[in-house]
């Protein structure tokens, strides 16, 4: 991969920090008046998400990183990984690790299409699509006319994640729930 | 395709800006301080190893020689020239020019306003800018603090007694920094990054160290510690202007500028010629003297709570 210099740190940019892979979200030039300059980056690390600020001197440069976004539909998980498949007609797929998945795992629904984030050709990261529809496993029985909203219970989806729901909700029925917020949003 | 022809700041913007500069005019002109225009142009180069001249050449119509000439990155030198030729109390208004600065408060080239005043002391130069800044932004007069004072309380640093490998340690701890610096890379480093963004409230940091006396005279305290009559003002957590109570010694600012060009060597930059009219003026005598560079881009920031330069200057670099 080529090399970066903090004058091309542009938000998006991928690179090579401390061994892993990060995204560059900002880069501020600072230079006094008399003295040396320096770029205060911000970068999150795309194997554990954290975001980090870090201070180079201007010019010093970093190695790009092999990292894509790639849309892929979820197949099915084998114990051990999580099967993907490329939406764009090359049908290859990759299997994700629990680590690569763990913050989407609340989410996890065969057919739907993620975010698969590929360093060197490998999953790193997985993002869920901002909404997904899930079935209720397991819920208090459903108040019978109460629409107006007002209380709310907890409600066990399908793959685990419990989410506040209005009282009307029953076991069975499958909810829209918006994955940024772990929030219901209606029935589907 | 569109071509991008819109100015970066609004026309509202730079009507503010012309009233200002008209402020700034009007302060001078009621001080009875001469203004001065000097020549963009110079045969010689800035000798601070941290700033980047443009170059060209002038290539005589016709064919001959060319000559290499440098766009000043302030117009400090023939100022002085001025002011060793006698011309009293002067100031200036002009763009200036540095390569490879750009940034949220960064533009290549800046306006920036300079003024000198024989008789004055850095103290009492720094009553007159907050007259000035006080005019144009209305704010109180600044706090002032030595740079060891305002140091220790955002570090908890002794600049006189902390080693180098303290300054590093805080630097890897505050800024997420690794790599190797000279120790005024270091203070530098802190200073931008952990003081700068706490001085919200007008703040005049003078008593600089003694390393970083740039044209600055060096005086000695009543505990005897050197430390250079340089003074800065920060609003809003940035820089506004730099002042000295001006070196006059020509032999000692000979060995500065022969420091820089040693440093300039091992950074690997290019070495710059030097500006030996500026030598000879002050051995021709400089009058004593304090003399200030204030951003005006960043004044009129200020003014409009503006967050980057390019809302205040008609066409930033990337439109130029």
């Amino acid at each position: 991969m080529a090399n970066y210099s903090t004058n091309e740190f542009k938000p998006g940019l991928k690179v090579m920090l401390d061994g892993d892979p990060c995204s560059i979200l900002e880069n501020e030039y600072v230079k006094p008046g008399k003295g040396q300059a320096f770029n205060r980056v911000k970068v999150r690390n795309l194997k554990n998400g954290r975001v980090n600020e870090r201070t180079f001197k201007s010019g010093d440069s970093l190695e790009g990183a092999d990292v894509m976004d790639r849309e892929m539909e979820y197949l099915y998980a084998d114990g051990e990984f999580w099967h993907f498949m490329a939406t764009d007609g090359s049908f290859e797929q990759v299997g994700a690790d629990e680590k690569a998945v763990s913050d989407c795992l609340n989410w996890m629904k065969e057919q739907v299409i993620y975010q698969v984030t590929l360093f060197n050709g490998a999953p790193i990261a997985v993002s869920p699509p901002n909404f997904v529809e899930l079935e209720v496993v397991e819920t208090d029985p459903g108040v019978r006319g109460d629409t107006s909203g007002g209380g709310t219970k907890p409600a066990k989806l399908v793959t685990g994640a419990v989410v506040k729901v209005p009282l009307f909700i029953n076991t069975g029925d499958v909810l829209k729930v918006d994955t940024r917020s772990a929030e219901y949003v209606g029935r589907a | 395709m569109t071509v991008d022809w819109k100015p970066s700041a609004s026309i509202a913007a730079l009507r503010r800006r012309a009233e200002i500069i008209n402020h700034i005019r009007g302060f001078f002109a009621e001080r009875d301080v001469l203004e001065v225009d000097t020549p963009s142009l110079s045969a010689a180069a800035v000798s601070d190893p941290h700033l980047f001249p443009f170059s060209t050449d002038y290539v005589p119509e016709g064919g001959g020689t060319a000559q290499r000439l440098y766009l000043h990155t302030s117009p400090e030198y023939p100022m002085k020239r001025l002011l060793a030729a006698g011309s009293g109390a002067i100031w200036q208004l002009c763009k200036v020019y540095r390569n490879g600065e750009v940034g949220g408060r960064h533009n290549p080239e800046f306006s920036m306003l300079e003024w000198y005043r024989p008789g004055f002391d850095h103290h009492r130069l720094m009553d007159e800018v907050d007259a000035l800044v006080g005019l144009v932004l209305g704010s109180n007069p600044a706090r002032r603090v030595s740079y060891a004072a305002i140091f220790a309380e955002h570090t908890g640093l002794d600049i006189h007694s902390c080693t180098d490998q303290q300054l590093q340690a805080l630097a890897s701890e505050r800024c997420g920094f690794s790599g190797e610096l000279l120790r005024d890379g270091w203070l530098n480093l802190l200073f931008s990054h952990c003081v700068e963004p706490k001085l919200l409230e007008p703040t005049m940091v003078y008593a600089f160290p003694a390393s970083q006396a740039a044209l600055a005279r060096i005086v000695v305290n009543d505990d005897r510690v050197e430390s250079a009559a340089r003074f800065e003002l920060f609003v809003a957590g940035m820089e506004l202007a730099n002042g000295y109570f001006e070196l006059t010694d020509a032999q000692e600012q000979a060995r500065r500028f022969a420091a820089d060009q040693l440093q300039r060597r091992a950074l690997g930059y290019p070495e710059l010629p030097l500006d030996q009219p500026l030598l000879a003026a002050l051995q021709s005598g400089l009058p004593e003297c304090a003399g200030v560079a204030l951003g005006v881009d960043r004044l009129v920031m200020l003014a409009l709570g503006a967050s980057r330069i390019d809302q205040v200057i008609a066409f930033d670099l990337a439109r130029a």
